[in-house]
């Protein structure tokens, strides 16, 4: 019998207490690199609507974790990311569309200064719903957790997301839902586990 | 159909679950309250995982990937013994995967981390600071200087000590590939008995974390060498589907 060659995935292994030590070094001040990855979304001015997005991860007893790290992945307001695999266009050359927070020192919480995401395709050409794509990582997380930060006030285009359609408990979607606060400002919580766990998903 | 000379990139290879480690591992007591235990929802990669962010080199510094001088004060150097860690970063495919950007960070020689929160009575080095960066070359390939970490007790069962080991972060060209993972020592007495490490599911899988000792890529009365490969999803290859322009 002949073997297949394909290489197996590294296992994955929590990212521990120190997370930030590799990732965001200056935020435990520790002074290098001229500044840590991903603090700042955008290198000038930006097109579409600037928004605040802000939230809180918390464990299975409703602890706010002070140990994760928080990425975020989006396109720009027209729906193009900034990505050498973007075939599509250009997207704005002022916004990275990535994001990385450690927390906040006393209260674990995330704050991202981004815009609205666009509206991507999904692979059969339906339109998704605009999303941006989070990621989460922390003491005591075996495997990077992903999930999807939508947004409350785009009722219709929620509504005909082939991936929201797929959610087999439907009275958990609210859980993908960003809340306006107020003009321009989100909160996405992430609840590792109990009665409001977040939707993860394994894409 | 014509006859392409590359086959398409078609969505990411299902992660295989069976032999990722659990999320819940009671061993690992900070996995029983952080675990989520509703399934996960399963769907087919889209544009928003099948892109990452650039990195590029010129963002680095010419010390980031040398830690045993990227903290140390002008003249001085880290203490303990001086190590290069080298490899590749591959894909599922097995093809090096270029521009990926690696960052790790580890405990100093005496198992002791520049953190407010790190309570192990061990000595800070004032010439280390325990993390480092690079991007991988056109093949995939990647080196850094650093010295080898120390083992470190740490609260779990009343006497767990963690193996010496790395912390890697990677990102490949798709979001879905981003990966944590750690990198332990051939010979380490601790790595069976570790409740971190035996999260993962087999001994094949702490095989794939444990580096070897490299005397060919040693420096000779300098600095011994370890290889540790790491292996990012990959993506579908195929002649055959049919998936609009761009995705
Ligand atoms: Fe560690």
């Amino acid at each position: 019998m002949q073997k297949l060659d394909y290489l197996r995935e590294s296992p994955s292994q929590t990212a521990g207490p120190y997370v930030h030590i590799g990732c965001t070094p200056n935020f435990t001040g520790i002074d290098i690199y001229g500044g840590d990855l991903g603090t700042s979304m955008k290198t000038g001015p930006v097109q579409g609507e600037e928004i605040t997005v802000k939230g809180t991860v918390f464990d299975g007893t409703g602890t706010p974790l002070r140990d994760a790290m928080i990425e975020i992945w989006q396109p720009d307001a027209a729906g193009l990311f900034p990505s050498a695999n973007e075939t599509r266009g250009t997207a704005d050359p002022n916004f990275t569309g990535w994001g990385r927070s450690p927390g906040d020192m006393v209260t674990g919480e995330f704050t991202f200064e981004t815009v609205k995401p666009g509206a991507v395709p999904f692979p059969d050409g339906r339109m998704q719903a605009p999303h941006i794509t989070a990621w989460v990582v922390a003491r005591g997380i075996n495997i990077g957790l992903h999930t999807r930060i939508y947004f409350e006030d785009e009722d219709a285009a929620n509504a005909a997301d082939p991936v929201l359609a797929r959610v087999e408990h439907q009275n958990r979607l609210p859980t993908l839902l960003a809340r306006k606060e107020a003009d321009g400002v989100y909160r996405f919580d992430i609840h590792l586990q109990g009665p409001n766990e977040t939707i993860f998903f394994d894409v | 159909m014509s006859h392409p000379k590359t086959p398409t990139a078609g969505g990411f290879i299902p992660r295989d679950r069976d032999w990722q480690p659990d999320a819940l591992t009671p061993r690992y007591k900070t996995s029983v309250r952080r675990s989520p235990q509703s399934a996960l929802l399963s769907f087919p990669s889209t544009l928003s995982e099948e892109t990452s962010p650039i990195f590029g080199h010129a963002m680095l510094g010419a010390l980031d990937n040398d830690l045993i001088l990227n903290y140390a004060q002008p003249g001085e150097s880290a203490i303990g013994p001086r190590i290069i860690v080298h490899g590749r970063v591959l894909d599922e495919n097995g093809r090096g995967v270029p521009g990926a950007l690696v960052e790790f960070w580890q405990a100093n020689a005496g198992g002791r981390y520049r953190h407010k929160k790190e309570s192990y009575l061990a000595a800070l080095d004032p010439n280390f600071g325990g993390c480092g960066r690079t991007i991988t070359a056109e093949d995939g390939s990647y080196e850094f200087r650093t010295i080898y970490p120390g083992p470190y007790p740490w609260p779990n069962g009343m006497n767990d000590w963690r193996p010496a080991h790395i912390h890697f972060s990677l990102f490949g060209h798709g979001f879905a590939q981003r990966l944590i993972t750690q990198m332990y020592f051939e010979g380490d007495p601790h790595i069976p008995l570790c409740p971190i490490l035996s999260t993962v599911k087999s001994q094949a899988a702490v095989d794939a974390l444990t580096a070897l000792l490299d005397m060919n890529r040693t420096v000779p009365m300098d600095s011994r060498a370890f290889k540790f490969d790491m292996v990012l999803r990959g993506r579908r290859q195929t002649y055959f589907e049919n998936r609009k322009e761009g995705l």
